[in-house]
């Protein structure tokens, strides 16, 4: 497409200012850029120099990166949901004890998509017909999911090959890429030893799923629709969107990301675990803030979201490697969050407020009557 | 093609609980021209819009458009006919971009053609020299080109019939003339423009027709050119020329005696309003006057701080002093009653002691609160002496009428011992008796050497109790009226510019 407007106002090759929601993905982006730099300066030698470190990030976190993407989605339309981390439990915890009694692998795929559609359908039919508080709803929805783990399972349940062989196999594959492996001087005999760099099967489905989004959200109707209920649900009206319709597709496709992001996480795991995905859903929302989506809703987009997941991962990371406080290291990656999402939220008003006014400048235009 | 009719409303009735809004009201739009709607508040302007656009059921009455009669239900029913509308907000999406605020909601594929909407808007714009790109972001946009962007998605819908409701009210006059070029361009392509505004003088640089409503009742349709502004004024005001020249003054034409000014302000300006001087004598009861929008609250408001004040000097008592939030204008001993009493003024649970204790306590600082009896004493008081109407102190203020809650209001502030008091509209959606009462204190007050400043749509009530009357027409100062000008043919003629002289 050419940035040229044939014959336009102007007449000459004009660039788009940069929009507030691009900025905060290059914030973003920086931000991931100088952490990872100053791990490298700082750790080097504890294995922020190998590619591998980056590939763990992504295998232990692709449950994230996919309710990431659900909540960037439910935030843009300007909602919330908070049941997501606890549905994920009940699918892992459900998947799993299905599997550990012989279940067939695509019959649970099935029950990991349906329980998170049932939560999805459900509030968001509350939600967007009801018009109920958002944050109520996936409130009990959360509670609801946590009790119905426990009505599973009140322990953990651990897959063994002898139960679930064809889903051990599939846990287990490793897709190994040499270019990003890296060389070990090990044991006594300091034998050079080579490592591939090794990637999850949820890596992909999670990179397929935060492509999809991505996609829905830049060229479908339904996805410009979501940021235009966001921006304002009262325009949007007038516009002609269906505005429950809408929401309640959010909230829809909120619910199946998270049903996936459970089959996933017992995927990474191999095992299902009534406290597993404790605050998850918190550490989703923090993602998609520090990745430029707005809670206010109307701004955002999955790859910010992306380095949101990555910028969160590798604060842990190095609050781990930097053995600050051993035993503690939990309120150290707590408080670091903490900070940082305080400090990103505080940044973007600021970007906002300074832009908002300089952006009245330059139209030319008297401030606005209220 | 000048003199096609192309809407065409006959009988509109509508009917709300007990009010009737519309009475058999027609109005008729011809293809290519620009028709202001014009009327004051509750003339039943934005009623007969609602009528048309499907907001509103009407009661009674057809509505014919390209000489077939249709029925219409909601808004979208409507801009599917061919009857857009553009509000005074502005009811796009800031975060999109222009060509998607154009075309949203209005697709039927699941994908979204961005290189033909981008294409497509640019020409669109191109064609009616709007000054915006197709990939730009609406909220980067002036409000003047957001509500053009709005105006061509109705163009593009193949509207015929374009509502612009009151579309100038927060440009400059740049934007207005912008915005202005753009109407008479849509008029030569023979789009039928209903116009909706209260600046005067803009109705007369783009309009070619006007309809007159006054308190629901259809006043007549005028060509522009045959109908000049002071006509209009008294149209609109429901007074005849001939009627109004001698109408004698209720209240004595008190001797201009030299009394000391309380309150001066040289070139005040807020936000809200274009910088003006006014001056208030003690004793003195003055007034604001002009059409609604007109400004007149907007200056009371600048005056209280209640608005952010941008410029100008103050004076009170000759001092130099600043006044910018309502809290110091309290503190130099200005009082103001504002104009929407259930938004401003009363709080309604609340009781009615406490709604009178109010202004008084936060004077006295919260810190120090009066005790039950103290408060008591000062309900009492002020229950009687205003004779508010009140089963209790206790009762909850909400649940007492119009005019006993306004007279809480007027307690509220008396406690206070203002040496100035700004009342603007006391007297709306009252009871007359109420209504006599209040204006019989506000002279009273003023007797005991209070400076009132009083303002009110009811020209009568403000030549009762004004002894000077600040007349403004959009947003400007145009006169200052004393003694023996203070007449209704006077005041209209003020207000119409000085034409007719």
């Amino acid at each position: 497409m050419t940035k040229t407007i044939s014959g336009g106002n102007r007449g000459k090759t004009q660039r788009e200012p940069i929009a507030n929601s691009q900025l905060l993905f290059f914030i973003a982006v920086a931000i991931f850029v100088l952490l990872y730099v100053a791990a490298i300066i700082a750790f080097g030698d504890k294995g922020f120099l190998k590619p591998q470190t980056l590939l763990t990030m992504f295998n232990e976190n692709a449950a994230l990166i996919i309710v990431a993407c659900a909540l960037t989605i439910v935030m843009i339309t300007g909602g919330i949901d908070i049941s997501v981390g606890a549905v994920i439990a009940l699918v892992s915890i459900a998947c799993a004890k299905y599997l550990q009694n012989g279940g067939e692998i695509w019959v649970s795929i099935l029950m990991a998509l349906g329980i998170g559609l049932a939560f999805g359908v459900f509030q968001g039919f509350l939600i967007s017909y009801l018009k109920i508080q958002p944050f109520i709803i996936t409130l009990a929805g959360m509670f609801l999911a946590r009790g119905l783990v426990t009505v599973v399972s009140k322990e953990g349940i651990s897959l063994t090959s002898e139960a679930a062989p064809a889903f051990i196999r599939l846990k287990d594959f490793r897709i190994s890429i040499d270019a990003l492996g890296s060389t070990d001087i090990k044991g006594l005999t300091k034998k050079v030893v080579f490592t591939p760099g090794t990637l999850e099967v949820t890596v992909i489905v999670a990179l397929i799923i935060l492509l999809a989004v991505a996609l829905m959200l830049k060229k479908t109707r339904l996805g410009r629709h979501f940021y235009a209920v966001g921006g304002n649900q009262q325009s949007a009206l007038m516009l002609g969107c269906n505005v429950q319709r809408v929401r309640f597709h959010a909230y829809i496709i909120s619910g199946l990301l998270a049903g996936i992001a459970g089959y996933v996480n017992l995927m990474h795991k191999g095992a299902g675990n009534p406290t597993m995905a404790a605050g998850m859903e918190m550490d989703a929302i923090a993602s998609s803030i520090i990745g430029g989506t707005m809670l206010s809703g109307g701004v955002g987009n999955v790859f910010g979201t992306l380095f949101g997941v990555l910028n969160l991962s590798t604060i842990k990371n190095i609050v781990q490697v930097s053995g600050i406080s051993n035993g503690g290291k939990e309120w150290w990656q707590n408080i670091t969050t903490g900070g940082m999402l305080c400090i990103f939220i505080v940044m973007q008003s600021i970007i906002l407020f300074v832009r908002g006014k300089s952006g009245r400048k330059k139209a030319g235009n008297k401030p606005a009557k209220n | 093609m000048e003199n096609e009719v192309l809407l065409r409303m006959t009988g509109i009735c509508k009917q709300f609980p007990g009010v009737k809004a519309l009475q058999n009201v027609e109005f008729t739009l011809r293809r290519g021209e620009i028709h202001a709607l014009m009327g004051e508040n509750g003339a039943g302007k934005s009623t007969l819009i609602k009528v048309l656009t499907g907001v509103y059921p009407k009661d009674a009455g057809k509505i014919i458009l390209d000489g077939k009669e249709i029925a219409i239900h909601s808004p979208s029913q409507a801009q599917n006919q061919g009857i857009s509308t553009v509000y005074q907000e502005i009811t796009l999406c800031p975060n999109l971009t222009v060509a998607e605020n154009i075309y949203i909601g209005r697709d039927k594929t699941a994908i979204v053609p961005w290189k033909k909407f981008n294409h497509d808007a640019d020409e669109l714009l191109k064609s009616l020299s709007i000054p915006a790109r197709a990939k730009q972001l609406l909220g980067s946009c002036s409000l003047a080109v957001q509500q053009m962007v709005a105006i061509a998605r109705a163009v593009d819908m193949q509207c015929k019939v374009l509502i612009l409701d009151e579309p100038t009210s927060s440009l400059d006059d740049h934007e207005v003339e912008m915005l202005f070029s753009l109407m008479r361009r849509l008029k030569q392509e023979g789009v039928g423009i209903i116009f909706v505004t209260h600046f005067l003088d803009q109705v007369y640089a783009v309009s070619d027709r006007i309809t007159v409503l006054r308190n629901g009742e259809l006043v007549g349709e005028y060509k522009t050119e045959n109908l000049p502004m002071l006509d209009l004024v008294s149209k609109m005001m429901g007074k005849e020329l001939e009627n109004l020249s001698n109408i004698s003054v209720g209240h004595d034409k008190r001797a201009t005696v030299e009394r000391p000014a309380f309150y001066q302000a040289e070139d005040l300006a807020s936000k809200e309003t274009n910088p003006f001087s006014f001056h208030a004598d003690e004793g003195e009861v003055t007034g604001f006057t002009g059409l609604l929008g007109s400004g007149r609250s907007e200056c009371v408001r600048a005056i209280f701080g209640a608005d952010k004040v941008s410029g100008g000097k103050v004076r009170v008592h000759g001092k130099s002093v600043k006044i910018t939030r309502p809290k110091q204008a309290m503190k130099n001993g200005i009082g103001y009653l504002p104009e929407d009493r259930k938004r401003d003024g009363i709080i309604a649970d609340l009781s009615v002691r406490d709604n009178i204790i109010l202004a008084s306590q936060v004077m006295q600082g919260f810190f120090k609160p009066y005790s039950r009896a103290e408060a008591e004493a000062f309900a009492d008081e002020y229950i009687k002496a205003l004779q508010i109407k009140t089963a209790s102190q206790d009762t909850p203020v909400g649940s007492l009428s119009g005019g006993n809650q306004q007279k809480v209001i007027l307690a509220r502030w008396l406690l206070t011992h203002p040496q100035y008091l700004i009342l603007d509209e006391p007297t709306r959606g009252i009871d007359i008796g109420t209504k006599t009462e209040i204006q019989r204190l506000v002279l009273k007050l003023a007797e005991e050497g209070m400076t009132v400043t009083f303002i009110s749509s009811e020209i009568e009530e403000m030549l009762r109790t004004c002894s000077r009357l600040i007349v403004m027409r959009d947003k400007h100062v145009v006169g200052e009226l004393t003694g023996e000008q203070l007449n209704q043919s006077e005041i209209m003629r003020t207000i119409a510019g000085g034409e007719e002289q």
